[in-house]
Parts: C-alpha cells; sequence; structure tokens
C-alpha cells in the first residue's frame, strides 16, 4: 500500500515538473516554431505547426553576418567571466574565511547595486566610456558586463567556499602553504564545482545582457543581442525573420547550457545538504 | 597586479588603434525595407569612394531614438550619419545637434524635394536632413467590397461617408471589419493617427498660448467619432493594433477600409503577401471640410550629427542615398515600384514611375495636402502634423495615447479620457515652461 502511494506521489509529482518544464521552455519553443513559418503565418494568431519554411533564415542571414555578432558574443560573456572571476575569487575568499563584523553589510551593499535600475546609471556610465574611449570596445564592454554581474558571482562563491572547513586550510597553513598556494591548491580544486556552476551562470547571464551591450556598442563590439535588435521593423511584417534571429542567438547557449547540466546542477545545489 | 594593468592597457589601446584606422563611417538606420535594400547597393557608392568604408548600425525603432539621443547629447561621436523623422530634426536642429546639409553637390538639385516634405526638415530655411522616403496617410480600400456595399469612394471622402461605407462594408459573420485603424498606443501609434485625424475636426494640441485643448468641443468630436466607429465597425482587440497588425488584417482580407501609411500601398498590393492584391483602391484621407484634412507626414531622413568627424565623407554618402542618381540605381536593379517613395517630385513626374506604381498620384496628393507648418485649422504654435514638434512629445504623446486607447478599450469614457488627457499635458506643459 505504502509503494502504491509513493509510486503515485512520484507520478504525480513528475508530471507536475514536466508541466512546469514546459511553462518554462514554452515561450523559447514557439519561438523556435515560428522561425519555421513564413511572415503571413507568423502574424496569423497560435498555431504550433509551422509550414516548415527556411525563407527566414537565409533572409536573416543575407542581411547581416551572424558571425561576427557571434564572434563578439563569445568573447564578451567569456572574457568578462574570467575577469570576474579573478576579482571575485579572493574577494569571496577573505569574506568567507576571515569574516568580520561588516561582511554580512559589505555583501548586502554589493548586491544593492543590482537593485537600481540600470537605465538610471545610462548617462554617467556613457560619458565615462566617451571619455576613456571605450564606447563599441570589447574591452569597454568586458569590464562593464563583469561589473554587472560581479555582486552575483561574489555571492555564489562566498557560499561556496562558506562550505569549506576551514580546519582543511588550516592544515595546510600548518604544512607551510602560503597564502596564494593555500588559495591555489587547496581551496580552488575543493571549490571547483562552486568555481565552475558560477562561470557558467556567469557566461549565462553574460551573453543574454541586452541593456548595455546594445546602448555601448555600435559595430565592432555588438554581439548577437544587438543583432537580435536589427530585425524588429517599424514598419513590415518581422515576427518571423526576428524569431529566426533569435533562435540562432540563443542556440549556443542552449547548447552549451544542455551539454554542461550535470555541473551546473551539481554546483548550484553544492552544500544543500549537510 | 602591474601586469594585468599592463595587459588591460595595451588591449584597450589596441581597441583604440583598430577603430581609428580607415575612413569609415558609421550609419545607424531602422529595418525598413527601403533601408535594407539601400544597404544592399552601397557598392555603387563604394566603388566611387573607394576611400570610404560603410559600416551600419541597424536598431528597432525605439531603440535606436534612444541610442542617438544618448549619442547626440553626450556628442558621443558614435554615428557619422542617423537615420531620424521629421519629428526630431526641428529639435534637433535647433539645439545645434545637427549640421546643415550645404554641401550636397552640384547635381543634387535640393529644389527637387517635394516642397512639404523639404518645409519638415529645414530651419531657418536651411535643410538638416535629406528625406530619404517620405510618406503620407490615405484610405486603402476594397474595391470589390465597396461595390458590393452599393457606393463608390470618391477621390477625396468625409469622414461621415467613411463612417456610411464602414457601416455597409461591416460583415462580422464573415470576418469583414468594415473599418481597421491604429489603436496601440504610443506618440508614434494611435497619436499619430488620432492626432492627423483631429487636424480634419478643427482640433489642435495647443492653442497659441501652448494650453492644452483636449477640453474642446473639437477634440470631443474626434475622439468620440473614432470611438463609435471602432466600436461598430472595427476588428476585435483593436486598441491593441498598431501599423503591422492592421497590415495584416487588410492583406488577409479581414479590413473593407485602411487609413495609414501611404508605404503601406506597396504591402497591400504586392501580390505575393497579399490575398487582395489586385481589388485595392486609394483615396486621399478624410475630411470634415474644414480645410484641413487627416493625412499626416512622416520622412525618415538622414542626418549628421554635429559631434561627427567625418562631416566630409558623411554628406558625400547623405547626397548618394537621397539623389536622383539612386533612384535610377534602384529602378535599374529592381524595378519602379521599389524606389523609396515621398521625396522627389522628378519621381512622380516620371511616366515609368507611374506605370508601376498604381498608388503613386494619390500618394504624391496626400503629401502635398500636408502642411506641418500650418497643420491645423486654428492658429498653433508648433510644427508638425501628427506630432508637436517640442521635445516633451515623445512622453506626453504616448501618455495620451494610453488615455485614447483605453477608451478604445471601452476602459474608460471618452470623457474620462480626455479630462485625464487634459490634465497630464497641462501638468508636462507646466513643469516644461510653456505655461507660465
Amino acid at each position: 500500500m505504502a509503494r502504491a502511494v509513493t509510486t503515485r506521489h512520484k507520478t504525480i509529482a513528475t508530471a507536475a515538473a514536466w508541466i512546469v518544464a514546459l511553462l518554462i521552455f514554452f515561450p523559447i519553443l514557439y519561438t523556435i516554431i515560428t522561425s519555421f513559418k513564413s511572415e503571413q503565418e507568423a502574424i496569423q494568431g497560435f498555431n504550433l505547426i509551422p509550414s516548415g519554411t527556411f525563407e527566414s533564415y537565409s533572409e536573416v542571414q543575407a542581411q547581416s553576418g551572424y558571425f561576427k555578432f557571434f564572434l563578439n558574443s563569445v568573447l564578451l560573456s567569456v572574457g568578462s567571466t574570467i575577469l570576474a572571476l579573478l576579482v571575485a575569487i579572493p574577494a569571496a575568499w577573505s569574506m568567507a574565511f576571515s569574516p568580520t563584523k561588516r561582511t554580512k553589510d559589505i555583501l548586502m551593499w554589493m548586491l544593492s547595486t543590482k537593485m537600481m535600475p540600470a537605465v538610471a546609471v545610462l548617462f554617467p556610465i556613457y560619458l565615462i566610456f566617451r571619455d576613456t574611449g571605450l564606447l563599441d570596445s570589447r574591452i569597454g564592454l568586458m569590464v562593464m558586463l563583469m561589473l554587472i554581474n560581479l555582486p552575483i558571482v561574489v555571492w555564489m562563491l562566498y557560499t561556496y567556499f562558506r562550505e569549506i572547513p576551514g580546519e582543511i586550510l588550516e592544515a595546510a597553513r600548518m604544512d607551510g602553504a602560503s597564502l596564494w598556494n593555500e588559495i591555489i591548491y587547496v581551496l580552488t580544486p575543493m571549490a571547483v564545482p562552486g568555481i565552475a556552476s558560477t562561470m557558467l551562470l556567469n557566461i549565462i547571464l553574460a551573453w543574454n545582457e541586452a541593456f548595455w551591450t546594445i546602448r555601448l556598442t555600435t559595430t565592432d563590439a555588438a554581439p548577437l543581442t544587438a543583432f537580435i535588435s536589427s530585425f524588429s521593423s517599424p514598419q513590415g511584417l518581422f515576427w518571423a525573420k526576428l524569431s529566426a534571429a533569435s533562435t540562432l542567438a540563443i542556440a549556443p547557449i542552449l547548447i552549451m547550457g544542455w551539454f554542461s547540466q550535470k555541473q551546473l546542477v551539481r554546483g548550484l545545489t553544492f552544500g544543500a545538504v549537510k | 597586479m602591474k601586469l594585468r594593468t599592463l595587459t588591460l592597457g595595451l588591449l584597450s589601446a589596441s581597441a583604440l588603434a583598430f577603430a581609428a584606422h580607415a575612413e569609415s563611417i558609421t550609419i545607424a538606420t531602422v529595418n525598413n525595407g527601403d533601408m535594407v535594400r539601400m544597404q544592399k547597393l552601397t557598392d555603387d557608392f563604394t566603388k566611387a569612394n573607394p576611400d570610404i568604408q560603410l559600416n551600419w548600425v541597424t536598431l528597432e525603432e525605439n531603440v535606436l531614438r534612444e541610442r542617438v539621443t544618448t549619442d547626440i547629447a553626450t556628442k558621443g561621436g558614435q554615428y557619422d550619419v542617423m537615420t531620424i523623422g521629421t519629428y526630431e530634426v526641428p529639435i534637433w536642429a535647433k539645439q545645434s545637434w545637427l549640421l546643415p546639409l550645404d554641401k550636397l553637390g552640384a547635381d543634387y538639385d535640393v529644389k527637387d524635394i517635394i516642397p512639404a516634405i523639404a518645409g519638415g526638415l529645414s530651419v531657418d530655411g536651411k535643410l538638416y536632413a535629406a528625406p530619404f522616403y517620405g510618406e503620407s496617410s490615405f484610405v486603402m480600400y476594397r474595391k470589390d467590397l465597396m461595390e458590393k456595399a452599393g457606393l463608390k469612394m470618391p477621390d477625396a471622402p468625409t469622414w461621415d461617408f467613411i463612417k456610411q461605407a464602414a457601416d455597409k462594408m461591416t460583415d462580422r459573420a464573415n470576418g469583414v471589419n468594415g473599418v481597421c485603424l491604429r489603436g496601440k498606443a504610443g506618440w508614434g501609434e494611435n497619436m499619430a493617427f488620432l492626432t492627423a485625424m483631429s487636424n480634419s475636426f478643427g482640433a489642435r494640441w495647443f492653442d497659441e498660448n501652448w494650453k492644452p485643448q483636449f477640453d474642446q468641443p473639437e477634440w470631443k468630436k474626434t475622439l468620440q467619432f473614432y470611438v463609435d466607429l471602432m466600436k461598430a465597425d472595427g476588428p476585435e482587440g483593436a486598441s491593441s493594433n498598431g501599423f503591422n497588425e492592421n497590415l495584416a488584417l487588410f492583406q488577409q482580407g479581414k479590413c473593407g477600409m485602411w487609413i495609414d501609411a501611404t508605404v503601406a500601398a506597396s504591402f497591400v498590393s504586392d501580390p505575393k503577401n497579399s490575398t487582395v492584391a489586385d481589388k485595392v483602391g486609394y483615396a486621399l484621407a478624410p475630411d470634415n471640410g474644414l480645410g484641413k484634412r487627416g493625412n499626416w507626414l512622416w520622412a525618415w531622413s538622414l542626418a549628421i550629427p554635429a559631434g561627427t568627424k567625418k562631416a566630409d565623407a558623411a554628406e558625400k554618402f547623405v547626397s548618394w542615398a537621397t539623389s536622383k542618381h539612386y533612384a535610377e540605381l534602384v529602378a535599374s536593379k529592381e524595378g519602379w515600384a521599389n524606389v523609396p517613395p515621398g521625396t522627389r517630385s522628378s519621381l512622380y513626374a516620371n511616366p515609368e514611375y507611374q506605370k508601376a506604381a498604381p498608388f503613386a498620384k494619390m500618394t504624391l496628393e496626400s503629401i502635398n495636402a500636408a502642411d506641418p507648418t500650418h497643420p491645423t485649422v486654428k492658429p498653433v504654435p508648433y510644427v508638425g502634423v501628427q506630432f508637436v514638434a517640442i521635445p516633451e512629445f515623445q512622453g506626453l504623446g504616448t501618455t495620451v495615447g494610453q488615455l485614447f486607447s483605453a477608451a478604445l478599450a471601452g476602459q474608460s469614457s471618452v470623457d474620462d479620457a480626455l479630462k485625464q488627457a487634459q490634465d497630464a499635458a497641462t501638468a508636462t506643459m507646466t513643469e516644461g515652461g510653456y505655461i507660465k
């Protein structure tokens, strides 16, 4: 009897999980479906079966080269993630292992920068970029993306580092490890799952960032977000083309997420069960 | 630490060096058919000017507007040529944000630009942007449904006739709506239509002292007529329909009449996408016999921001893209019907164009029937037919657009919407220092 109940519960739970997953995935699925429709079909209302035309893809490719934008997206998301880790690992390490009375306040203060709407600082940032010649440069945008994701990276790493027993680090110190040796040879290997999932999440966040990447670039540094934005038209039908552009833009990150699923989930639940 | 600083420095220096090399100009534009076509034809320009390289930035209209405004206000210098409309040109020229176009070349023939369009792009007699394509609005109607209704569309209909025809054409059982009009909120969406319509009802946004006029009977008549017409003969959910939604409805044969941009004519008459391509007739936008018609005037134009360091190259490009030569180039490659409309008188005098574009005559007459410097029956202190060329209009126009869209959706009454519009406009104008 008990087994029957468990099985039923399990079935219900699985069904519920599938429904939620489908709900979350549906907008993406519908974008992909729409990308295989003609413009007329796309605007005609809800329809899950496309006519299967590749017209939009060829038009999108003919109109603006995908590869240049793709390359920028890769450089920006990976570059900003590396920069963020370089800054965040020492920061999280010091807060996790040598906390002071104010550590919590510092963490909250960092997070509070995420609570401000980005547009509020558009002009100051734009002026700084203008004066330093960083407008439309990859390096400038890497720094910008690093800065906006830094609070999240620090927070995640801090949580992971806290799970590592301080005694192990003490033991390393007893054996004569220097500060850097301690971070590089003891702490980092133990925190690899945490660092890896932070890295993956940060790459996804940087890949999808659409406010600064559109506003601080023109041509040289423009990533896929700018590519998508170029297909919306005030006069003329564009839903199918826009969907094709979106599909092309999200496909790489979606595939990457798929392959690194295990790592991502393991990292996110790291330390959840004691 | 030192090493990292050094690397960063080197990287940014190389990025700068990359940006500074070669005389390349950056052109910001929107994704409209004519603009996309121009990008494909630029070989013709770069062959004649091998020292100039062209970079394109295509953005969604609102993002483009925000991007170029940020850049031009901070003198960021990211763009050398920008695509802007008749709304921005007078405001930005007055701010000295744009360079006057006085070196367009000897064979450019500025006088050939349609006077109504040139007027909207000039300040104190100087041209600040060259029109790439111009448009007005007019009535597109289904000749077959009009015949079935036993009516004949005059070349210059009145609003009463439109109402009468819409009532007769509406056949909701068969999915036919007598008339499709914009309802989606926005200064460039429903307010473009309603402001132009209000001109023909004798209404105006402001009196000579910038006092808002939504409490006047003319606005009440305009909005009441619009809401009643749409309730009786408009499509379902009209309050979320903009240009593209109505275009799709018309192409699918679901509208008897559609009053919108003249540029739509080339879409609805295109047999590849339109099921009613061979059944469309055109007429001037309606009036009420007060001397003004309900049509607007807009021109997507190329302008050069004052912050550019490559003004000469930029002006060469602007001259090429808006020249008679460019029109001929498009005609030779893609046919006369695809030449950007509404900018040059010579195009409309061309018999080949008249033959290829059956809507040519009506388009030109519509453009000529709009006067941005005297848009209304009663005098006004502003320029602009379907907008008021002041910086505050984008925000205010959209707020009022939302109120009127809500009235169309039945969420508020016409009187409430007008009262709130009056309050919002009064607050904005007081804050802006127009009302003392």
